[in-house]
């Protein structure tokens, strides 16, 4: 049985023990921004052509599958500072690969569940957009890219104010700003320039690309697939530093 | 079987190990005793390879931890001195969960998982969650843990600590068991009584460097059988002597209030270094 699929079901087992709480905290902010800002606000906006609403759900989707996977860092931290259980694993025959691995995949497990939560909202809002086989490869992608970046942040920092300050500093400004609430495009180009650097933008540009059956880009998924694969080796440096 | 050869360990500016050598043999229960901050746990650290070594060297069963890591990975089992238990699953989960750790076979984890259960008395908490047993119970399902692998050494750092006696007991009872069925142990402690109960020779550790290493019973006979400590009004003295008689007619002769007692590990450390274990 390989070391990774050990880390994978550790977290399986916790999450299923929490799962009933988790789907409800996962079923909250994405309800109150569809009330507040779709259904209440929204009814009389039109963003390329379609309802503020079906402009909103993807970005909504995409939001929710990035703070979920990079949520992994927290388990991790309280895994390592509180319960010493990264010293049960850094004592067994399980590579930094592996480790990372089965956190990544942990995180990412979490980051569909909660985006299938905002599609089975979405629906109850009498919103049914195409989910395609490119919606659901984006939204794998950008779960993975954010599980393997909590990963290798989880292993830098040296305290939960640290990853308090990671999410302030890293996941908060990209929810807001990351194209999850209004067009990027509408925005100065420096404006632009500087927001398409963030990798939601492109997640939330071609979630709902897929969603609502525009153009797709090919970048962002390009884009994403790299900066996914520079996560994953960043994070596995990491896991062998903290051997100090 | 535990090898050590120039074992150096500093870290921001502090030498935690300042070049220990070490020759473990196989099946031995080998205690490592000092204060705290001699530089116990750092040696079980630096041994499971959850930190690295400054300089020097280590083997477990002939495996280089620095060069083969994994290879020198399966051939421990490792109990830190902190709980270190996944307090939300139970117990069955957390034993599975270290089996996978360990690539074993589902089937061969439900087999040795009933019986090392049965082994630490804990049979009738399979379904228990951790939080919700005690300490004592907590302590021998670690011990459970590290042993379902089928390790051929174990390392137990300060396994006793913030037990009380009579679960100080058991505990020593499983450490002896476990040797009996031909496990290397590598003990640290800074309780005397453990050392002297369980050890078949003991390194004493003092600032990083092992001061002395011997049989427990070596190690106190340079000072004699017997000690009496004397009291006077600002001072403790103890004297050392060859036979209780010798002890009784230095006491009788004494005007000071005084203990007569065995001579312990405590004594031979102290005379050695001149501070107390514990």
């Amino acid at each position: 049985m390989p070391g990774w699929l050990a880390v994978y079901l550790r977290e399986l087992f916790i999450l299923r023990r929490r799962l009933s709480r988790l789907l409800l905290a996962w079923a909250v902010s994405p309800l109150l921004y569809l009330i507040a800002f779709g259904y209440a606000m929204g009814q009389s906006l039109s963003v390329q052509g379609h309802t503020y609403l079906e402009f909103l759900l993807p970005g909504l989707i995409a939001m929710a599958s990035m703070t979920q996977a990079f949520a992994i860092g927290s388990e991790i931290n309280i895994a390592r500072f509180y319960w010493h259980i990264f010293e049960e694993i850094q004592s067994a025959p399980v590579s930094s690969a592996s480790f990372v691995l089965g956190e990544t995949l942990a995180g990412l497990t979490r980051a569909l569940l909660a985006a299938s939560v905002i599609i089975l909202l979405g629906a109850l809002f009498g919103l049914v957009l195409s989910y395609n086989p490119y919606f659901w490869a984006v939204l794998l992608l950008n779960s993975f890219v954010f599980a393997a970046l909590a990963v290798a942040l989880a292993m830098v920092v040296e305290s939960h104010a640290d990853q308090a300050l990671l999410n302030s500093l890293i996941i908060t400004p990209m929810a807001f700003l990351g194209g999850t609430f209004f067009p990027v495009d509408r925005l100065p180009w420096w404006a632009q320039k500087v927001l398409y650097l963030l990798p939601l933008t492109h997640a939330a540009q071609a979630m709902r690309a897929a969603a609502l059956r525009l153009e797709l880009s090919g970048l962002s998924y390009l884009l994403l697939a790299t900066l996914g694969a520079v996560s994953f080796i960043f994070a596995v440096c990491t896991v062998r530093r903290a051997r100090d | 079987m535990i090898h050590l050869q120039g074992l150096v360990k500093a870290y921001k500016g502090i030498q935690a190990l300042r070049g220990i050598d070490l020759w473990v043999r196989p099946g031995e229960l080998f205690a490592y005793l000092g204060p705290n901050g001699a530089g116990k746990t750092t040696t079980i650290r630096i041994l499971a390879g959850l930190t690295r070594a400054t300089a020097g060297r280590a083997w477990l069963n002939g495996h280089d931890i620095a060069t083969e890591p994994l290879a020198a990975k399966k051939q421990f089992g490792l109990v830190p001195q902190h709980l270190n238990l996944d307090s939300e699953l139970t117990v069955t989960e957390n034993l599975l969960i270290h089996g996978m750790l360990h690539r074993l076979p589902y089937r061969t984890v439900r087999t040795r998982m009933e019986h090392l259960l049965e082994y630490v008395e804990l049979t009738d908490k399979r379904r228990a969650f951790v939080k919700h047993l005690s300490g004592g119970m907590k302590r021998r399902l670690m011990i459970a843990r590290a042993l379902l692998h089928e390790p051929q050494i174990l390392f137990l750092d300060e396994p006793s600590v913030g037990l009380d006696a009579n679960i100080r007991r058991r505990i020593w009872a499983l450490i002896k068991k476990i040797q009996q069925e031909g496990v290397t142990i590598f003990l640290t402690t800074h309780y005397i009584e453990e050392a002297e109960f369980l050890a078949e020779r003991v390194a004493f550790l003092d600032q990083g460097r092992i001061v002395a290493l011997d049989t427990p019973a070596k190690l106190m006979a340079n000072l004699g059988q017997w000690a009496v400590d004397q009291f006077t009004h600002d001072n403790l003295k103890t004297h050392y002597f060859r036979s209780r008689e010798e002890a009784q007619q230095f006491a009788a002769s004494t005007t000071a209030s005084f203990t007569l007692r065995r001579v312990n590990l405590e004594d031979a450390f102290l005379a050695l270094t001149g501070r107390k274990v514990s």
